[in-house]
């Protein structure tokens, strides 16, 4: 009887040390086969200039560039709206059914796939509002995506404010709003700093919500205004590699692409990672 | 309006949802006195003192009835400034809580927030606050300091500087020095003794030793009820309740 | 500067009194209209919500006024461009959908939840400070790369194991559909698994049981709404992923057969047709037909989610 009982536990742990193994190893491939025939491709002329020769030859800089812009839009959007609803729901909302259905909503939307979030930009967007195929469009559509987590990332930054620092600024006279302002907000800033970032290096990777809202695939000049089409990384990466006549041979563009796309979400990641750890030093009490 | 009385409380009751945690205390309480409130945990002597500045409004779920006059007001009438009260009606917590800033700007909160611009003022202000704190000696060539990095102590005496910065009439304390050692418990005893000659002081404590050290009025409190108030060397030597006389000889914590 | 005397209540002051001083700012107006500037953005999100589901439901329910419901739901043929005959069924993409999901399950909650008890029970301090941002980075790789690596990498490799010609198919998408999952699960599970309350371990050891023996019959168990929910909710990913199985899948639009065949999902389908498709036509309203039934997945998903979650919660208190 004990024998069995052995091998099972055995092959028990075995398996929890395969299955993390695993994982870890599935990231070290990825990371690995992209930046190994990605580097390759990259130099000063691939990030800084325009696709040539029917994009066979040259650099990806209008991607570069156009993934920018639309984030910028993406977080002009999505930011203000996330940090005023997560003060409101941390700070203000009682238990009542309307806040309980603003949380179910935002649970959701969450949960909503990002095509869906396509079509309803290119119904809302493109077509009611009329703004076209555009960075506009595409911003709006991928800063409503964004919205739920900034709304979450905003929430938990202001639920590491201790509650004596509510309490102590109205015992001194201040109106609710003037603690909020002066005395939770400020050390909230770094928290939903690092869930803005992150939520951005998320939104820069979308394709799905800009595909039909406004990312193109050449296009002859820079967008010059908002209501321009625009060439974007994620995009450039999935036409190259499933539409391009000749795929084979923009293979290496196709994995230099990869590469920046993936360095772009790392750096964004460590740079999160750095301030959310200086924060909680900071918080610790060495000022 | 009664000179002697800075606050009355008259019939007052508290409800946390169903849990009726003060049941109809009126209390005088004089100008210029210590005024302590003693009892066994959960007897509502917190729940008291919070309703002396309408603390107990942030919380959820929570019903005030009856009356608190300040200064012959009632301070729970619709038209009350609330704001201006929990100034004029100042508090010092139970576990010290110093914002994290500087010493300086921790003082200078209060006058920030009701609108005193005036630097030199304000830097006038703090000095003497702390003064009046017995911290300024041993903070003033650090004010820019952060306050976290001082002792419990030292935090604690900061609240008060804090809370005496707005001009407050009346002082709240919250069981102010049971988190502190004894060498710093004795400081801010002392310091009480010195605040009442401006202040009306109320602070509630655990510790019977305390409250009849630091106190001329000492109220008794036991499951929401008020017990006993009178002078404290009458609550400690010849009290009238049996209720109150077996809490002070210790028969029940 | 004004000498200011404090005589018990009393201010004696040369020019006004203390009460005034403090009047000056008075935010109470204020105070209450940005509560109700806030309330509104709070309650921006469910306007989004509703009007995400208002816009598909109307668009989509015109599909009807020339496409039988039972056609719709039933029928395998999805051709809407057909020379003879439109079509609009949707049976092969939801098979194609579920093949692609559960068998990304197959691959991912075994995975997963082992991984997740390795972090939370088993791995050192130093490894479980890098295991999580591991986790995170995964979490963070974009679809499309996760799908360029489906045609570049995994499709390949399947074509030479399988013998066959095109690696593009149910298999590669469950693949890397896992991939995607697995963030998910890891996390979430692994939140659960460290939930479990410290007495239960001690006591557990206590009697006697050894870490293995405590990990599979108490924190396990006890964590198991948590794990649970966190399949529910990887599973909502799976089913809403589009970037990956366009690209690797193949995207053949019939029924298919096996994992080998190449298979076109529900979120595929809507992402290859919007581009061509004209405006106002049945073909367009179609697609957000397809939507709604997108939608109400991954609502009823997330619904199933939240409900194990509250029953967790609520079990523990």
């Amino acid at each position: 009887m004990k024998a069995t009982v052995k091998i099972k536990e055995t092959l028990g742990y075995a398996y929890i040390y395969s299955a993390a193994a695993i994982i870890f190893i599935i990231l070290f491939v990825i990371l690995f086969d992209i930046t190994v025939k990605g580097i390759s491709v990259i130099n000063w002329e691939f990030l800084f200039q325009s696709p040539r020769q029917g994009m066979t030859k040259g650099g990806i800089f209008p991607c570069i560039l156009g993934t920018f812009i639309v984030s910028i839009i993406t977080v002009v959007f999505s930011v203000p709206l996330g940090i005023f609803s997560a003060i409101y729901l941390n700070e203000y909302a009682r238990d009542t059914k309307i806040t309980r259905l603003i949380r179910i909503a935002i649970r959701n939307l969450s949960g909503v796939p990002s095509i869906v979030y396509g079509l309803f930009g290119v119904a809302l967007f493109v077509d009611i509002f009329n703004f076209g195929t555009s960075i506009l469009s595409a911003g709006l559509t991928l800063g409503l995506m964004t919205l739920p987590w900034t709304i979450t990332a905003s929430e938990e930054a202001l639920k590491t404010v201790p509650k004596s620092y509510r309490e102590g600024s109205l015992a001194l006279g201040a109106t609710k709003w003037q603690a909020i302002r002066t005395n939770v907000l400020p050390y909230a800033i770094p928290g939903i700093i690092t869930g803005t970032i992150l939520g951005l290096s998320r939104a820069a990777g979308e394709t799905a919500p800009i595909l039909f809202t406004g990312a193109a695939f050449s296009l002859p000049s820079m967008p010059s205004s908002l209501f321009d089409q625009f060439m974007a990384l994620p995009y450039h990466l999935y036409i190259m590699s499933t539409q391009h006549h000749d795929i084979e041979g923009v293979r290496p563009i196709a994995y230099g692409t990869a590469f920046v796309l993936i360095a772009l979400v790392l750096l964004m990641n460590l740079a999160a990672i750095r301030i959310r750890y200086k924060y909680r030093k900071k918080m610790k009490g060495r000022s | 309006m009664n000179d002697q009385f800075k606050m009355n409380a008259k019939d007052l009751s508290v409800y946390y949802g169903d849990n009726h945690a003060l049941k109809n205390v009126s209390l005088d309480m004089r100008e210029n006195s210590v005024t302590a409130l003693i009892g066994p945990s959960g007897c509502g002597k917190t729940t008291f003192l919070r309703c002396l500045n309408r603390m107990n409004d942030i919380i959820l779920d929570v019903q005030v009835k009856g009356k608190v006059k300040l200064d012959g007001e009632d301070i729970y009438s619709p038209d009350a400034d609330i704001v201006d009260i929990r100034r004029r009606v100042g508090m010092v917590f139970q576990k010290p809580n110093p914002f994290p800033k500087s010493i300086f700007e921790n003082v200078a909160y209060g006058l920030k927030i009701s609108g005193m611009g005036n630097k030199n003022e304000i830097r006038d202000r703090v000095e003497k606050s702390l003064k009046d704190a017995a911290l300024w000696d041993e903070v003033k060539d650090r004010l820019n300091e952060s306050a976290i990095n001082m002792s419990g102590g030292q935090q604690q005496r900061l609240c008060i500087a804090r809370a005496l910065a707005v001009y407050p009439e009346v002082i709240l304390m919250d069981e102010p020095a049971s988190a502190l050692d004894p060498i710093s418990t004795a400081k801010i005893e002392n310091l009480i003794q010195e605040l009442k000659k401006k202040y009306t002081i109320i602070i509630v404590t655990h510790n019977m030793q305390q409250a009849a050290r630091v106190s001329d009025y000492t109220a008794f409190f036991y499951m929401g009820d008020l017990i006993e108030y009178d002078e404290t060397k009458v609550i400690f030597t010849n009290p009238h309740k049996k209720q109150t006389e077996d809490y002070i000889t210790g028969r029940f914590g | 500067m004004e000498n200011l005397e404090i005589t018990g209540s009393k201010i004696t002051s040369s020019r006004f009194s203390i009460s005034k001083m403090f009047k000056m700012r008075r935010g109470y107006i204020t105070d209450f209209l940005i509560e109700k500037f806030l309330f509104l953005n709070g309650a921006f999100a469910v306007f989004v919500l509703f009007g995400i589901f208002s816009v598909l439901f109307i668009n989509g329910v015109k599909t009807f006024d020339d496409v039988s419901l039972k056609e719709f739901l039933f029928s395998a043929y999805w051709n809407p461009t057909g020379f003879d005959r439109e079509s609009y069924g949707i049976l092969s993409m939801v098979v194609s959908t579920l093949m692609t999901t559960i068998g990304a399950m197959i691959i991912a909650v075994p995975l997963g939840i082992g991984c997740a008890v390795y972090l939370a029970e088993i791995a050192p301090q130093r490894i479980r400070d890098i295991g999580k941002p591991i986790v995170e980075i995964l979490a963070g790789i974009p679809s499309v790369v996760i799908g360029f690596l489906g045609i570049v990498l995994t499709g390949p490799i399947i074509a030479k194991l399988f013998h066959i010609n095109s690696g593009l198919n149910g298999l590669n998408g469950s693949v890397l559909l896992a991939v995607m999952a697995l963030p998910t699960i890891i996390s979430l599970s692994e939140d659960a698994i460290t939930a479990v309350p410290r007495e239960y371990k001690e006591a557990s050891m206590a009697l006697g049981a050894n870490h293995w023996i405590t990990i599979t019959r108490v924190i396990i168990p006890s964590a198991f709404s948590g794990i649970i929910a966190s399949i529910m909710l990887g599973m909502g990913r799976a089913v809403g992923e589009t970037m990956t199985v366009l690209m690797a899948t193949g995207n053949a639009p019939a029924m298919p057969h096996s994992f080998l065949e190449s298979v076109r999902t529900i979120t595929a389908t809507i992402a290859i047709e919007l581009g061509e498709v004209p405006y106002d036509t049945t073909h367009f309203y179609s697609l957000f037909a397809i939507g709604i039934v997108l939608f109400i997945f991954s609502f009823a998903v997330n619904l199933i989610a939240d409900i194990v979650l509250r029953k967790y919660q609520e079990v523990e208190r």
